[in-house]
């Protein structure tokens, strides 16, 4: 059952992944991208990673999506619902996707994958919450930083004062 | 009323008809099927109840049998259901020059995010569909599928009603998910989970006990977190997506029929989530007010659905009494008020927790 699950969830992740680059209409991409997060939300769930898959909902979908969409909205001319926009250099770009699957598909063969006997966790938030304070204290505030530039840097673009 | 508990009654009860793996199917869409129904039944009521508490903050009597024949039942009681039919009844448009796809997966979208809301939501001690690990925050998490799919159908609809009502709820909806969000990062630093019902165990004993009586900062981020709430089912006086004095009906101009009802039960079921949500976290969910009065977990259900249901009349009360924001108030309101209260709640929780409870 868990694996008919997991199949299912990889597939719609796959499948609107290809979606999400084959198609030609930037909203329809953006549309499929949300399956593609919520497939990969699913296969957190998995690895048994309940946090991180609200996370990568919670900021994915409710953040990065909607900006996406945003930005495809406003940067284009309202008036016409169709935005498409066209593959180019094809043939350059299928021997590089073409030679870059081989070099994943040995790289996935030959890894020495690290099975984990570990059981499954009660509650990841509170594990990860003494770690980031304890252990990873400093990445952890140098994102914040990062993140507190970011927000400065886009109220002083956005106040638009000389 | 988990999952699991279902997939072991149903094993007792059916073992060796079918297979585990169908029992596990039909045990899933048991409570997806109990949900459906509870949102219908639950949407007629707070219907109804709109529509007369409108009517008395109004001085009307509101939606009423008259005469010999019944025209709405007495009281106006069959008032939803002549609403719910007459919007299955309707023909069902699409605009010749909306995107076909979009405009028709908007509707759907909508409704499951409200649905998957309700998987978190404790009814009661042991009625809960699953207990999530992560469950207040995973409500937050899929309550941001409204914001995408009231984008899209705004876009979809090709009008530019339609978009205006759906850039407003999108833009609306964003901020007010940061105060909601950081007043309930007091309820979970108090509780100290994320899981819904280990929240309500926290608040055991009483109404004293329950997390918005715990410190003087607590109420204000009730507060905060039920506005910025309010704002995010786009409701009155947050109904800029929708206002029907500037953009006809904002997101849903283009829609009619059941897609339309879709927009309408999610808006509702979404009222519902919130205000669970308010009631789990602050109001001390399924616990009674009086410590070993009515104090029964079928009374839990009682204390649960009244507390969630008075939330839902404030909200109601609100919307018939006040006039709607502007987009500049609206948008000050959020960040030049709420955000920097809801700052300041946590670190005076925080500091309060140090200080006075350990």
């Amino acid at each position: 059952m868990a694996d008919l699950v997991f199949w299912i969830i990889a597939a719609v992740t796959i499948m609107s992944a290809a979606f999400v680059v084959l198609n030609n209409q930037l909203i329809y991409s953006a549309v499929a991208l949300l399956f593609t997060l919520f497939g990969v939300a699913g296969l957190y769930v998995f690895l048994w990673a309940d946090f991180i898959a609200g996370i990568q909902i919670l900021v994915y979908v409710g953040g990065i999506l909607v900006l996406v969409i945003f930005g495809i909205m406003l940067t284009n001319k309202i008036k016409s619902v169709r935005i498409s926009h066209k593959s180019m250099q094809q043939g350059v770009g299928g021997v590089v996707t073409f030679w870059f699957f081989i070099f994943l598909f040995i790289a996935l063969t030959k890894a020495p994958w690290a099975f984990s006997d570990a059981v499954e966790p009660v509650g990841t938030v509170r594990e990860i919450g003494v770690l980031l304070l304890t252990d990873f204290l400093l990445p952890f505030e140098i994102i914040s930083l990062l993140l507190l530039g970011a927000l400065i840097g886009a109220a002083v673009l956005s106040r638009g004062e000389s | 009323m988990t999952v699991d508990f279902i997939f072991e009654f149903l094993s007792g009860l059916l073992d060796g008809f079918i297979s585990s793996n169908s029992l596990l199917i039909i045990s899933m869409l048991v409570p997806c099927l109990a949900i459906f129904g509870f949102i219908t039944v639950y949407a007629l009521v707070v219907i109804y109840a709109e529509l007369k508490v409108s009517s008395f903050i109004q001085d009307k009597v509101g939606p009423m049998g008259q005469g010999v024949g019944l025209h709405a039942g007495k009281w106006g009681l069959l008032q939803p259901i002549a609403d719910a039919l007459k919007l299955l009844l309707k023909e069902d448009i699409i605009p010749s020059s909306a995107d076909k796809p979009l405009f028709i997966l908007a509707p759907f979208m909508i409704f499951i995010g409200a649905f998957i809301s309700f998987i978190a939501i404790p009814f009661g001690e042991s009625i809960i569909v699953t207990d999530l690990n992560i469950g207040i925050f995973y409500i937050l998490g899929v309550g941001s599928i409204a914001v995408l799919s009231l984008i899209l159908a705004g876009w979809a609809s090709n009008n530019k009603w339609s978009l205006y009502g759906g850039m407003r709820s999108a833009a609306q909806i964003v901020s007010y998910e940061i105060p909601a969000g950081l007043s309930l990062i007091v309820v979970i630093m108090l509780a100290g989970t994320l899981n819904m019902q280990d929240i309500i165990k926290y608040q055991a004993g009483g109404i004293f006990n329950w997390i918005i009586f715990d410190n003087p900062f607590v109420p204000i981020a009730f507060v905060v977190y039920f506005i910025s709430a309010i704002a995010e089912t786009n409701r009155t006086p947050f109904d800029l997506p929708e206002s029907e004095s500037e953009l006809v009906a904002g997101f849903a101009t283009e829609y009619s029929g059941m897609r339309y009802a879709f927009f309408f039960l999610s808006e509702y079921a979404n009222m519902f989530v919130v205000s669970a949500v308010a009631a789990a976290g602050f109001l001390g969910g399924w616990h009674s007010p009086i410590q070993g009065f009515m104090d029964s977990p079928a009374w839990g259900v009682f204390w649960m659905i009244n507390k969630t249901g008075f939330l839902i009349f404030v909200m109601i009360w609100l919307r018939w009494t006040l006039p709607r924001l502007r987009v500049d108030q609206l948008m000050n309101v959020c960040w030049k008020v709420f955000l920097p209260l809801a700052l300041i709640n946590i670190f005076g929780v925080a500091i309060w927790t140090v200080v006075f409870n350990s």
